[in-house]
């Protein structure tokens, strides 16, 4: 209960408000770390994993080798990226942190991409061809909306997994709200380390809820899914 | 018309081509069916017409144009096509469905929705469907979309592989129906892929039957293939209930009728047992001029001066001039008499009976 009741006093303490450490530029940090890392991996897996599945390239083999990308802990690669950073003269902070959260953004986005677009009902496609469609009518008009769903599910769980990890950017020197729980950790202050942690939990669910809404929208009138779309098999 | 040239398909990592030299001229206007077993080659032919699968060797022509000739897109944008699965989008709307290729071919909007709507008449489908999405639609609806989409833009030839094969029997007969009703005004020429040999007679003007690695076993009208099977294979796989297949192509129009037992209401008992003596029968049909009135048996003669006095008998099953001779078998084996009384409207022309059906399937 003293813990719960020293949470309190430091959210409403003002200092935790103001500066460079207070909560909004914290969280500002990392909003921004998150929607870099996220679009930039986004950028790099989506657009491949959607024509590398419409070519039927790869198959298993490329899901596979991406998905052990998952199996390597996210500290590891913070560890790995540092002095990859460090030699390509990027030094410490935000570069290290943004690598090691494209290196886990990646996978869940080029799989779900790679899945959404390979499990389009073949015989669509064929009707699209069929009628004359190009292929890239075919990829664009046909297989991208139809895996729309599945594609933003992919999107949806690596940003809700990069806010999550985004916390280890600060072991190398940067902000963000891991700042709290390392910070704190260190002075031995858990009421701060706690308050991060509730924050980053916090964004997350914001996250999780703003990217939800967008899979509703954004899919197409007339596809219903009976299960919600998580992480294809 | 369509001609294919020795075409021949391998697909790699399998020894045998699974089409090997086929050769087949399909005329404009007509509907040819390519029908056997699965591995004969059928949906891969089809789909070299439209080239979803690339020959190997060998040339098709459409419409004088050698299809290699022609960009893949351009050529099918000028081929209608109706597949199994008929994968209409499911994001589009049954409208935007029907415009696909219009709407590739860069038609202007009203004119492609004066056109979706013209084809949901065409295909019987409720204008209101227009604005729904496919999964909202039955099997035979979604299936007359994929009709309606694929004639979307008035192309001269259809291809349709196994267009019928994923709905009930019922829907499948009324559909079939209507695909011949529409051919009927449309006069395309229509390539159908199906491995049901009755659908391959219902449908085809001709029918080719292929075999195994896509051998043409025998091309020819359905009535001709029926009439004479070029060999064994084709024997088995029409079925040993050929004759009665048959049966189903021959219009009663196409045959002589008897006038069978008939006398005139007036007729007197001695007239009337003439004439049940000279077909060896115990009836009689009661005809005034072309008016078929009814029947009447030995024993309704029991006690009565003329046919006049007697109690007409009504007939129980009549067939009309444009029924099939397999509809009339059915009548007739459902009568005690083992005949059937045949009307052009109300117009009598003359009875069926069991010879003359077994006569023309003997023939």
């Amino acid at each position: 209960m003293e813990l719960a009741s020293e949470v309190i006093a430091w959210f409403v303490d003002p200092v935790n408000w103001q500066g460079i450490d207070g909560i909004p530029n914290r969280v500002w940090e990392h909003v921004q770390m998150t929607a870099f890392s996220t679009a930039a991996a986004a950028l790099l897996s989506i657009p491949l994993g959607v024509w590398l599945a419409h070519r039927r390239i790869g198959g298993v083999v490329v899901v596979a080798i991406v998905n052990i990308g998952r199996a390597i802990p996210s500290f590891a690669i913070v560890a790995i990226s540092l002095p990859i950073s460090i030699r390509l003269g990027l030094g410490l902070g935000f570069w290290p942190t943004l690598l090691a959260l494209l290196f886990l953004a990646v996978p869940p986005m080029f799989a779900n991409a790679y899945a959404g677009i390979a499990g389009v009902d073949p015989a669509l496609v064929e009707a699209a061809r069929g009628m004359g469609l190009k292929e890239r009518q075919v990829m664009t008009g046909i297989e991208l909306p139809v895996a729309l769903p599945i594609v933003l599910a992919g999107v949806r769980i690596a940003t809700v997994q990069v806010i999550a990890t985004a916390t280890l950017g600060a072991l190398v020197a940067w902000g963000g709200l891991g700042r709290y729980i390392i910070d704190g950790f260190s002075t031995q202050n858990m009421a701060e380390v706690f308050a991060g942690g509730l924050l980053v939990a916090l964004l997350a669910v914001v996250a999780e809820l703003l990217f939800s809404a967008l899979e509703k929208r954004a899919t197409p009138v007339g596809i219903q899914y009976d299960e919600p779309i998580g992480i294809p098999k | 018309m369509i001609v294919l040239d020795a075409v021949t398909k391998r697909f790699p990592g399998t020894p045998d081509p699974a089409v090997d030299s086929l050769s087949l001229t399909i005329h404009e206007g007509e509907i040819v069916v390519l029908v056997g077993p699965s591995g004969c080659g059928k949906t891969t032919t089809l789909k070299m017409i439209n080239r979803l699968v690339e020959p190997s060797d060998g040339t098709i022509t459409v419409a004088g144009r050698n299809i290699l000739d022609v960009p893949s897109h351009e050529l099918r944008r000028g081929i209608g096509y109706v597949i199994q699965q008929i994968g209409l989008f499911p994001h589009r709307t049954i409208a935007a469905n029907i415009a696909t290729v219009p709407t590739l071919l860069g038609w202007s909007a009203q004119v492609i929705d004066d056109r979706v709507e013209e084809l949901a008449e065409l295909v019987d489908l409720d204008p209101s469907m227009l604005r729904r999405y496919p999964s909202e639609l039955s099997g035979g609806q979604r299936q007359r979309v994929g009709v309606a989409r694929a004639l979307a833009a008035d192309p001269p030839v259809l291809l349709m592989d196994e267009p019928f094969g994923a709905v009930d029997p019922i829907v499948r007969a009324r559909l079939q129906e209507e695909l011949l009703v529409l051919q009927a005004t449309l006069h395309k020429t229509i390539v159908l892929v199906t491995h049901d040999i009755d659908e391959a007679i219902l449908l085809g003007d001709r029918v080719a039957i292929l075999n195994i690695g896509g051998h043409l076993e025998q091309y020819d009208e359905p009535a001709e293939i029926l009439r004479d099977p070029s060999n064994r294979f084709v024997a088995d796989f029409l079925g040993s209930d050929r004759g009665i297949k048959r049966l189903s192509l021959i219009s009663i129009s196409d045959i002589d009728l008897d006038r069978g037992p008939v006398v005139g209401p007036e007729a007197s008992t001695e007239e009337a047992v003439t004439v049940m003596n000279g077909y060896s029968v115990d009836w009689a049909a009661i005809v005034d001029g072309d008016q078929l009135i009814g029947w009447f048996s030995t024993e309704d003669l029991n006690g009565v001066g003329s046919v006049a006095d007697l109690e007409p008998r009504a007939f129980v099953t009549t067939l009309d001039i444009t029924d099939s001779l397999k509809e009339a078998l059915d009548s007739v084996v459902s009568t005690h008499t083992s005949v059937a009384a045949v009307l052009d409207g109300d117009r009598y022309l003359g009875m069926v009976t069991t010879d003359t059906i077994s006569e023309e399937i003997v023939q």
